[in-house]
């Protein structure tokens, strides 16, 4: 036998699966989707996100909630910040998946993770102002020490709209948990469902407790409806949003009053001055004024 | 009842407003006929006696309002801030100047009793107007690194507890940020709205700028039926609404996927939570004012009484006590506590709850005195042995109907108090600051009032949490309403 030539090195491909209470699951439902990259090759199969599992996401992220909403804000801070280090960290694999799945240029998709990062960074710093800037004390006409102070409001969905992934997913996912809400992530299946995971992963190896952040990969067709009437979902975030995507939405909250900021007036996410602005983040807190007398 | 010697004597209001005999709509500036045709009358609810003939606006006069809105939108929006500013604060003082007249108007048309409508509704208006005047050329430091701009016409639907006040609540605001309106006053309290419109008037609002269209329920229609895409060219931006739950959601649906922006303050069962170490006598004072304030017609009233088990008979014994003293009475009696329910509608409404709460087992306890023939009235009324399950523990009934419960301990009353979908408001009465604060940190609730309750003020955001509603009203926060920075709605 003549020694056999040098191969190519199999790839060990990942296995896409969702992102529920720090574990990473199948969809109960079993069901798949091929990803394919930019060259219309299959490249991975990713979990197809059921009613059921947005369910199970939404049982975890209540229960885990009020934790994170009542850790102090310094300490969100810091997790958030630990989360912009793990991303920094896999920035080379985020590059690749934008390249080779959304067919972008190198250049382009390092200016998507550069930002991406950065605004991690900057949201990390925002935990402990938001209440200076969305509060304060209020100058009532009478002998009352009144002040009003913002709020988590609970468990947000968070609707990503077709198109660029990591940036998407960062700008509407970092207001809410920066006001100590959870997100549950709902990306569209087919818009680049490993970068979605690869957030996921990143997620889990910081130190965002579990189901704080949750990711699925799903149709939106197919959830916006089950998200918009669920009773335990407090509100949805979304931008950049098709009409019928809104309706569903809009609609089914009508039966909770569940708060819904789909940023309607909103800029693209590259837009610094509005995304990384209290502005974005005002929608997922509710303020909460208390009253005392005072007299000696 | 025998007559004590040492009984009130009738103290009789004697300001009497000039009133017209019929009023039509106030669109583009001047008082217009109804296309609809239409008029009904509002009635004092004290005498069953006619007020006044009211236009009832139809889909084609909301339209009508509407146009004349967008009409005066690029004007009012580009008036130079302080220019704005100049009329909203002479708005303030000419309702300063009017504000015998009004109190006593609000409280013939909506039966509350002239002590409240003098001395709380109407300086609150003023306050509002005054308060947000001030706002028209500082947005931007409210609104710092952004650009705040007007969201555009706004559709405003308020509620027959406050009429004026609420009135004030959603127009000061919007004017401030430089829209355009189209009011909708309740069917029952149209008339201090209809003053109104004459003082912006006189006060150089321009015309266009807020129109008042007087109807029911398919007014209110007519109005969302018109939110952001469905209305076409003539698209409500906005739409403001402060009522029951059950119409916020289904203005909600009627809202959705049209791009309108939508805030809404609605009902509420809101807890008063009685610590065995409060000051006692001022926490019956208290749940007096939190539940017979207003006949308790308050979104906000602290309708759930929980007091810890240990105090439970001696506070009772005092809050019945004070209960007693309470005149019910002629609203335009300046000695009334208690005034008339607003309509015989919602008198029915009280009615089912009271029958609600004997049947299903509470205690029922009222005060002992005679009320009028004419006109529609309820005894402030208290439940003791309500349970967590029962009607009058769950649903608004917007009534003055106090339903009592117990609790053990602080986490208790925090689990109790917070079992319920509303969450506008809660009061919390001990003499522990520690604990007081971490109650208010605990409540799910947008107004938390500490050894006080319903206090309010234009610089204090007001607004609740879950059903409730969303969106506050007041203060720099309620600015955020009324302007676009980016999406936030």
């Amino acid at each position: 036998m003549s020694a056999t030539k040098e191969t190519t090195r199999v790839e060990v491909t990942k296995t896409l699966k969702l992102f529920v209470n720090g574990a990473f699951p199948r969809s109960e439902s079993g069901r798949t989707v091929p990803v394919k990259d930019a060259k219309k090759r299959v490249v991975a199969h990713a979990s197809h996100a059921s009613r059921k599992d947005l369910r199970d996401a939404v049982e975890a992220a209540n229960a885990a909630q009020p934790k994170w909403a009542s850790a102090t804000a310094y300490n969100r801070g810091q997790v958030i910040y630990r989360l912009a280090e793990m991303l920094e960290a896999r920035r080379a694999e985020f590059v690749s998946l934008i390249v080779s799945i959304e067919g972008r240029s190198k250049a382009d998709a390092t200016r998507e993770i550069d930002r991406a990062i950065d605004r991690c960074v900057c949201y990390a710093g925002w935990t402990d102002k938001i209440a200076s800037v969305l509060g304060g004390k209020q100058p009532v006409a009478g002998p009352y020490f009144v002040f009003s102070m913002p709020e988590a409001t609970g468990t947000v969905a968070v609707v990503v709209p077709d198109g660029a992934q990591l940036l998407a997913i960062l700008s509407l996912v970092l207001p809410v948990i920066a006001a100590g809400n959870a997100a549950i992530v709902v990306t569209p299946i087919h818009a680049n469902a490993p970068l979605a995971i690869a957030f996921a992963e990143a997620v889990a190896t910081s130190d965002v407790p579990a189901a704080i952040i949750n990711v699925l990969t799903g149709l939106r067709s197919e959830l916006c409806p089950w998200i918009a009437s669920h009773r335990d979902i407090a509100a949805v975030a979304g931008a950049h949003l098709s009409n019928d995507d809104a309706k569903a939405l809009e609609l089914g909250a009508a039966e909770n009053l569940k708060r819904v900021c789909l940023f309607s007036d909103a800029p693209k996410f590259d837009d610094d001055t509005f995304w990384n602005s209290p502005f974005a983040i005002q929608p997922f807190v509710e303020i909460k004024t208390v009253w005392h007398p005072t007299a000696l | 009842m025998t007559i004590s010697p040492f009984a009130y004597a009738p103290a009789p209001e004697s300001v009497r407003p000039a009133l017209k005999a019929s009023y039509g709509l106030f669109i583009g500036g001047s008082f217009v006929e109804p296309k609809s045709g239409k008029y009904f009358e509002s009635i004092n609810p004290a005498t069953e006696e006619p007020i006044a003939k009211v236009a009832d606006a139809g889909a084609e006069d909301v339209a009508r309002a509407v146009t004349a809105a967008h009409k005066a939108f690029p004007k009012w929006s580009k008036t130079k801030p302080s220019e704005r500013a100049k009329i909203l604060f002479r708005v303030a003082r000419r309702i300063q100047e009017r504000s015998r007249e009004l109190a006593v108007l609000e409280s013939m048309d909506g039966g509350k009793p002239i002590k409240e409508s003098r001395d709380e509704d109407l300086p609150l208006v003023v306050q509002h107007f005054f308060h947000h005047a001030g706002w028209c050329d500082k947005l931007a430091y409210a609104f710092a690194g952004a650009t705040p701009k007007p969201i555009g016409v706004c559709g405003q639907i308020i509620p027959w507890n406050f009429p004026l006040m609420m009135a004030a609540w959603k127009l000061a605001p919007a004017l401030a940020c430089g829209n355009t309106c189209v009011l909708k006053p309740a069917e029952t309290t149209p008339m201090t709205a209809l003053f109104l419109a004459e003082i912006l008037a006189e006060c150089g609002v321009p015309d266009g700028v807020v129109n008042i269209v007087t109807g029911g329920p398919d007014a209110g229609r007519a109005i969302t039926a018109l939110a952001g895409k469905n209305g076409g060219k003539l698209g409500i931006h906005k739409i403001a609404f402060t009522g029951s739950t059950d119409v916020g959601k289904a203005i909600a649906k009627a809202v959705a996927g049209t791009g309108a922006k939508l805030t809404l303050e609605l009902g509420g069962k809101s807890p008063n939570i009685v610590f065995r170490d409060a000051a006692l006598d001022q926490a019956v004072e208290g749940v007096v004012s939190g539940i017979w304030f207003n006949q308790g017609h308050v979104c906000c009233a602290g309708s759930r009484l929980f007091v810890e088990e240990s105090i439970h008979d001696d506070f009772l014994a005092r809050l019945e006590r004070r209960m007693q003293q309470l005149r019910v009475g002629d609203p335009l009696d300046k000695n009334t506590d208690v005034g008339a329910i607003n309509s015989k509608a919602q008198l029915e409404t009280i009615q089912r709850y009271l029958k609600a709460g004997s049947d299903e087992g509470a205690q029922k306890l009222e005060v002992s005195c005679t009320l009028p023939k004419k006109g529609f009235w309820c005894k402030p009324t208290i439940f003791t042995g309500v349970q967590p399950s029962h009607t009058i523990a769950r649903e608004e009934i917007f009534g003055p109907v106090l339903s009592v419960m117990t609790f053990r301990t602080p986490e208790e009353a925090v689990q109790r108090a917070n079992n319920t979908t509303y969450g506008l408001s809660a009061g919390v009465w001990t003499e522990k600051a520690a604990r007081a604060l971490e109650m208010s940190n605990r409540l799910t609730a947008g107004v938390v009032w500490l050894n006080t309750f319903n206090r309010f003020d234009a610089s204090a955001p007001f607004g609740g949490y879950r059903e409730s509603g969303f969106g506050r009203e007041g203060g720099r926060q309620g600015l955020s309403s009324y302007v676009k920075v980016g999406g936030a709605r």
